[in-house]
């Protein structure tokens, strides 16, 4: 038996969470900033922190108030550095309206031919979470990394954006405007019991390259991982104290022992976290693949390089 | 007809007058939900097969309650405050019994809004063990995204009312000389649904483990609903009150159109998987076949195709 209660829906956001992940209690909205490391770690960015408005919670996004979130939040992540936008050196692909509010899927391509010196990161932004950065992404020198597709939450009407850095330190920008889920779709996770159960399981997918006119090797890589990758934006109905986040880190991916692929994460990405990407084999190396997660937990696994269609 | 009772409520006349149940500036209170006697001391609110709205109140569920021969239960309280006291109201016109308990067979928002209502009328509100949990995980979601659904006037008063008896695996309730047999099942609609049972009409409140007319929705594990079902089946239940659609129905054979959409929308994904199809496209085709035998089938097949395809991986 539980003692009968409501949920508080008054509460206010946390503001900042750094890479120690430091919950903050229920606190009035401001610009106030807690520690931080690296920009590339301030994963989970608060919207109340940004727009300093309280009462956020129970408005609706619009592409003006998305923009506006943005305006806040890009000194908070890129500093006052430029970013171009819509150059064609990133595309980013997302439904107009999401679907399942928990599994949202995004396409971000990257062109070659406008980033000779290649791509050093992606960092992929939804304004109106309440994490709005869902992740960085680190790519090897020589991966050849040209597509990345994940699962994201989406909680309200926003912007997707997606912000690559080429090798000359230029910050390219595309966006793409999403509705929110309508209905009982929440950004929750839907199968607690199950995702606990076989968390920190990876499956490692390999497909052969897409096209044939392609002359590099590049062949395709799904990874997925166990793990609840909760928000810990919730109250324990019991104690009432928020439930720590628990979610993945860090993740690297690496073929021949070199670095194809890493991610810096947060909440926004969907539960059992999903990762789909072509890059550039060498040798035979094998894959391995290692994951953080906020508890200190570590995830390895390694899986043989298949000559798939090669 | 097996059942007698039920098809004899059905044509005195008084089928489908639920679905114009609430007149929108009358006082919820005083004029009630329009509810059908469906077994002796069984009473039904069929919901309307559409997304929630304004204009509808977000009756959009199919609501129920049982008279005892000292207490009622009430299963499911609506979705908004309104129908959840136009329910308390229908129950109050037909008994003067104590509303004892609340079921709430699960999480969504169509299911529970109106439980403050039933707290307010001091029900003990009952519902799964993982229910808390998912609450709290999602209510403060559902009360901000339903506010552009179904506007401010509608949401006035709506609070994520927690349920204070939680049902493990199984409970029984005791209505004076009535048992209820209430069941916790394992993720399959959503990961803390439950059915109620009630033995002295073998009438089966099934909450959203089965959808008629209406597309199934999927907020838990499509597999885990699908081997599932043949315990469900196992309920010795002459007729199912689905928590969407057409009620009464004959059970078991109420399950038969969601077992073969299930069936559809798994084997398509499954293909699409082993061909190595994304999920972005895989969903726009799977279970397309299904489309004309459901509502609202465009408003949720893609999203159950995602959850499903997401679970379906992993096989």
């Amino acid at each position: 038996m539980v003692e009968a209660g409501k949920v508080d829906m008054a509460r206010s956001k946390p503001l900042l969470i750094d890479g120690d992940i430091e919950m903050q209690l229920p606190t009035p909205a401001s610009r106030r900033r807690l520690r931080w490391p690296t920009a590339a770690s301030a994963i989970l960015l608060s919207l109340a922190a940004v727009a300093g408005l309280p009462g956020m919670a129970a408005a609706q996004q619009t592409m003006a108030s998305s923009d506006k979130i943005w305006a806040g939040l890009r000194g908070d992540v890129f500093g006052d550095r430029n970013i171009l936008a819509d150059t064609g050196l990133v595309r980013l692909e997302a439904p107009k309206r999401a679907q399942d509010a928990a599994l949202v899927p995004v396409d971000i391509y990257l062109d070659p031919s406008r980033a000779p010196g290649g791509v050093k990161s992606v960092t992929l932004i939804i304004d109106a979470n309440p994490a709005p950065v869902a992740a960085t992404f680190q790519f090897g020198p020589d991966a050849g990394v040209t597509r990345l597709s994940t699962r994201v939450r989406v909680d309200d009407y926003s912007y997707i954006r997606a912000i690559a850095e080429n090798a000359d330190g230029e910050l390219h920008m595309a966006s793409t405007f999403i509705k929110a889920s309508g209905g009982c779709s929440a950004p929750a996770v839907k199968n607690t019991a199950e995702a606990l159960a076989s968390m920190g399981k990876m499956k490692l997918r390999q497909f052969a390259p897409q096209s044939e006119g392609n002359m590099t090797k590049a062949q395709e890589l799904q990874l997925m991982i166990r793990h609840p990758n909760n928000s810990g934006l919730q109250r324990d109905p019991l104690t009432q104290y928020f439930i720590p986040p628990h979610f993945v880190r860090t993740l690297s991916i690496s073929q021949a022992d070199r670095p194809i692929l890493s991610m810096e994460g947060g909440i926004s990405i969907s539960e059992d976290p999903n990762f789909r990407f072509d890059f550039t084999a060498q040798g035979d190396g094998e894959i391995r693949v290692e994951a953080v997660d906020t508890d200190g937990q570590v995830f390895k696994d390694q899986w043989p390089l298949q000559a798939v269609g090669l | 007809m097996a059942f007698d009772p039920l098809r004899r409520a059905l044509l005195t006349g008084l089928a489908g007058a639920g679905l114009l149940a609430l007149a929108p500036r009358q006082s919820p209170a005083a004029t009630g939900l329009a509810v059908r006697e469906i077994a002796d001391g069984v009473f039904v609110f069929q919901g309307v097969s559409e997304m929630a709205t304004p204009k509808n109140h977000g009756a959009v569920a199919n609501l129920g309650f049982v008279v005892g021969r000292e207490a009622v239960a009430a299963i499911d309280s609506g979705g908004s405050l309104v129908e959840g006291l136009a329910l308390l109201a229908a129950i109050r016109a037909t008994t003067d019994r104590p509303v004892r308990f609340l079921v709430a067979t699960h999480m969504h928002p169509d299911h529970i809004f109106g439980n403050a209502a039933f707290r307010d009328a001091g029900a003990t509100i009952v519902g799964h063990r993982n229910l808390p949990r998912a609450l709290a995980a999602r209510g403060d979601h559902y009360l901000k995204s339903y506010r552009r659904q179904l506007g401010e006037e509608l949401m006035k008063g709506i609070e994520i009312v927690l349920p204070s008896m939680l049902v493990e695996d199984r409970l029984e309730i005791d209505l004076g000389g009535r048992v209820l047999e209430l069941r916790a099942w394992e993720a399959a609609h959503t990961d803390n649904d439950v059915t109620i049972y009630d033995v002295s009409s073998k009438v089966l409140f099934a909450g959203d483990l089965v959808f008629l007319g209406h597309v199934p929705t999927l907020d838990g594990s499509l597999l885990g609903w699908m081997r599932q079902i043949p315990q469900l089946a196992a309920i010795p239940a002459r007729a199912v009150v689905a928590g969407h659609g057409e009620a009464p129905a004959d059970w078991p054979a109420a399950l038969d159109p969601q077992l073969r959409y299930f069936g559809v929308l798994a084997g398509d994904l499954r293909q699409a998987i082993a061909a190595g199809t994304p999920l972005a496209k895989a969903v726009k085709t799977a279970g397309r076949a299904e489309r004309d035998a459901w509502k609202l089938f465009d408003e949720y097949n893609e999203r159950n195709a995602t959850a499903a395809y997401a679970e379906l991986e992993w096989e």
